[in-house]
């Protein structure tokens, strides 16, 4: 007993001096965009999956634990995690995570947004009053978030400051590398016409010059009834989409549904990174991504 | 609404008349008749603009290129502001006093007409309307209101300030709050899987269902990797278990301890250890006498609770959107010991006022698990067991009070309840119920429930 107290208070007495940042991320690719940046200098723990819908997520206990350890919290922000993210940062006791304080980094701050509303009614679903918070599937908007948060690195740990401009200068030529490969790759995707399953992929299709044509939710937030796709689906006839696209954490019925009676393929992509196999990293969820596009097209 | 539709109708009839072969010339009008939408829309669109546009310049003549949208200037200070709606329509047995038969009543003597406030209403009610407004005070201080309006009166449940600032794991929380022990304890009526609180909350607290302190509350987070917080409250004790006792300095203390984690990504569980110390003066109780004239029992002492709580909750890959499981347990055991007092002002009684042993222990449990199989369909199941224990109460006053008093009769009240509620979205939610009540010795009452929350405006997140 005696030894597993001195154990512990060892432990305790360890923890804040381990030289690693202690990074809580929301979301798989602001966690995967963390470990990019500032590889063995942090510690990341991402609260949620790609399997996960970061719109549901629960406070859980181990979230409380991880925002009370975290030296900086990066969040997605526009609004995606407000059902969880306050009272966690707010009962964490935690004062340097606090929203307006350096230890808080909001990723959808520095982007400008697509599908702000005019009018914030809860008659339009769960609608983000600012605009649509899936901002990451844009390569363009990863880099200027991950020149924010090389910086907010540097600024928490200045001690390793030079470790992590040299690690955001690093992500920055390979990511601009490999955005020229990505847009020639997916060149052919220009002016498909798709539906969505919920305005996941806004970004994505704005940067791939997709044309959405709909999605399966009636409205953000609320899954389709069969009656609502069956209109959707008359829709289609008049303006076929050429595929139905959806994230891993959405069920597949409602698309598989539609692609099996609009005759078009269904396209799960992984949204995040996790979301298949090929996603391990920020460079494989484009790869895959793309990849999968390309493969429904053909 | 329906005009559409019958339109639709109309049209679809017309073309039958006349044939399958204008399928290809009706296809052809709607495409112009889409084209044509199209370009005016693309039309006003362009007019909403320019329109646009020139309001913006003649408001900001040499401003900058909008940035970011961001929330109006003047509302961004705003507290969020919160509202809910709930009522219900109740069916079950009449019964003037309801109380748990073998545990002393919460509400004491102030019982209106037709029975215990909130408890025995039958038909159709409102619930409490209750308001809530939160806000960051400052980077130091958060603070949250929530007034529960009902006809005639608006009271105060909570209202408290929140530190932010401290640092170390260290939350301070001031004013009136629903205390952190228990699991249920701190949640609002409307986070609530059923229509109502398990039985042993209302025994445990009353008509609320939950024990709110005037006073502070210190918590500790650990830093280690599973959550491990310790928590001390000390309050004014005004509320029962305990009564206002006129003093300075704590009139109640309670202290938790909570431990938490995920088992893989599945499933996560709390489970927490609380106790809650109070004392009571006077505090009333309605009875019978032994010559059967009515009198109050009068119980002074100190009132010591224990509760332990548990939480599971699991969903596929830890994604609750379409299907999620929750199971949740607590256990109390409350101790009272002090004296008795049996008073009454009419003839014939005959309680005397003189003071005696009064001794309890007393325990009670209950068992849920709520299983959401859609995105919006939910349905439970809840099972209620409380034992009352063994009251001891001296001779004298025993002699005094008489054998008649449900509430020191041996019992050991139970309930089963199912429910099944619909959501349309998190913000809207109806719900029915089923429940067999024996909470009352002698008294099998099956209630029917269907109950409404809707919830307006800024909805926060919710504790786990």
């Amino acid at each position: 007993m005696r030894r597993l107290l001195i154990l512990f208070w060892l432990g305790l007495a360890a923890l804040p001096a381990a030289a690693a940042v202690e990074v809580l991320a929301t979301v798989p690719e602001w966690g995967a965009l963390a470990r990019e940046l500032g590889g063995d200098r942090v510690r990341v723990f991402t609260a949620t999956t790609a399997l996960q819908d970061p719109h549901r997520i629960d406070a859980r206990p181990s979230l409380l634990a991880r925002a009370r350890l975290a030296r900086l919290v990066v969040a997605n922000g526009a609004e995606l995690e407000t059902g969880w993210l306050p009272v966690v940062l707010r009962e964490s006791g935690n004062a340097s995570i606090q929203p307006g304080r350096d230890g808080y980094f909001e990723a959808a701050a520095l982007v400008q947004r697509l599908d702000v509303p005019h009018r914030v009614d809860r008659a339009q679903g769960d609608v983000h009053a600012a605009g649509n918070p899936h901002v990451h599937l844009d390569p363009r908007n990863v880099l200027k978030v991950a020149g924010g948060l090389g910086e907010r690195l540097a600024r928490i740990d200045p001690d390793n400051a030079a470790f992590y401009q040299a690690r955001l200068a690093a992500f920055t030529s390979r990511w601009q590398a490999a955005m020229a490969r990505w847009e020639k790759a997916a060149a052919p995707l220009r002016g498909v016409p798709v539906v969505v399953h919920h305005q996941s992929f806004a970004y994505l299709s704005r940067w791939l010059g997709m044309e959405e044509l709909g999605a399966l939710e009636p409205k953000p937030g609320v899954e389709p009834s069969s009656g609502q796709l069956a209109a959707l689906l008359q829709r289609q006839r008049e303006r076929p989409a050429r595929m139905v696209l959806r994230t891993a954490y959405q069920q597949a019925a409602a698309s598989e549904w539609f692609a099996g009676r609009a005759g078009i393929p269904a396209v799960l992509l992984p949204f995040t990174v996790g979301g298949s196999s090929a996603a391990g990293d920020l460079f494989g969820l484009f790869d895959d991504s793309i990849e999968r596009l390309l493969q429904a097209l053909r | 609404m329906f005009r559409k539709p019958m339109a639709l109708a109309v049209l679809a009839a017309l073309s039958g008349a006349a044939g399958a072969a204008d399928d290809a010339e009706l296809a052809a009008i709607r495409s112009q008749i889409a084209e044509l939408k199209k370009s005016y829309e693309q039309r006003i669109a362009a007019l909403e603009d320019k329109l646009a546009q020139t309001r913006a310049a003649a408001a900001a003549p040499a401003g900058p290129a909008p940035a970011a949208p961001t929330v109006a200037a003047a509302s961004a200070f705003n507290p969020e502001v919160s509202l809910i709606l709930q009522g219900q329509y109740k069916s079950m047995k009449n019964i003037a006093e309801r109380g748990v038969t073998g545990f002393w009543p919460a509400a004491g003597h102030d019982h209106e007409e037709g029975g215990i406030k909130g408890i025995s209403r039958r038909g159709f009610s409102v619930e409490h309307t209750e308001l809530m407004l939160g806000a960051n005070i400052d980077p130091y201080w958060r603070g949250q209101a929530t007034l529960a309006v009902a006809d005639g009166e608006v009271e105060v449940e909570e209202a408290w300030f929140q530190s932010l600032g401290i640092g170390h794991g260290i939350g301070l929380k001031g004013g009136r709050f629903r205390s952190g022990i228990g699991y249920l304890n701190e949640q609002h009526a409307h986070a609530w899987d059923f229509a109502d609180a398990p039985l042993m909350y209302a025994a445990l607290f009353g008509e609320h269902a939950s024990y709110a302190q005037d006073g502070l509350q210190l918590k500790w987070l650990a830093p280690t990797p599973m959550l491990v917080e310790f928590g001390a409250e000390f309050g004014r004790g005004a509320n029962f278990p305990g009564t206002d006792r006129n003093k300075n300095g704590a009139g109640a203390a309670a202290f938790h301890v909570h431990l938490g984690d995920d088992v893989g990504t599945a499933s996560s569980w709390r489970a927490g250890l609380s106790y809650l110390r109070t004392r009571a003066r006077e505090r009333e109780a309605e009875v019978h006498d032994a010559n059967d004239v009515h009198g109050d029992a009068l119980f002074t002492g100190r009132s010591r609770t224990w509760i332990a709580d548990f939480v599971w909750k699991w969903s596929p890959d830890g994604n609750p959107k379409y299907r999620n499981l929750k199971l949740q347990g607590e256990y109390f055991d409350r101790r009272e010991n002090g004296d008795i007092a049996c008073t009454s002002a009419e003839a014939g009684a005959a309680c005397s006022g003189a003071l005696d042993r009064y001794r309890s222990s007393q325990s009670g449990w209950y068992a849920q698990a709520v299983y959401q199989f859609t995105p919006n369909w939910r349905a439970g199941v809840r099972y209620d067991r409380l034992n009352s224990g063994s009251t001891r109460i001296g001779a004298a006053a025993q002699a005094e009070i008489g054998d008649e008093n449900a509430i020191f009769h041996k019992y050991r009240p139970s309930r089963g309840t199912l429910m099944v509620d619909y959501s349309w979205s998190e913000f809207s939610r109806l719900r029915l119920q089923y429940a067999r009540d024996k909470s009352m010795a002698g008294i099998a009452d099956n209630q029917f429930t269907v109950q409404y929350i809707m919830s307006l405006g800024a909805h926060g997140a919710h504790k786990f």
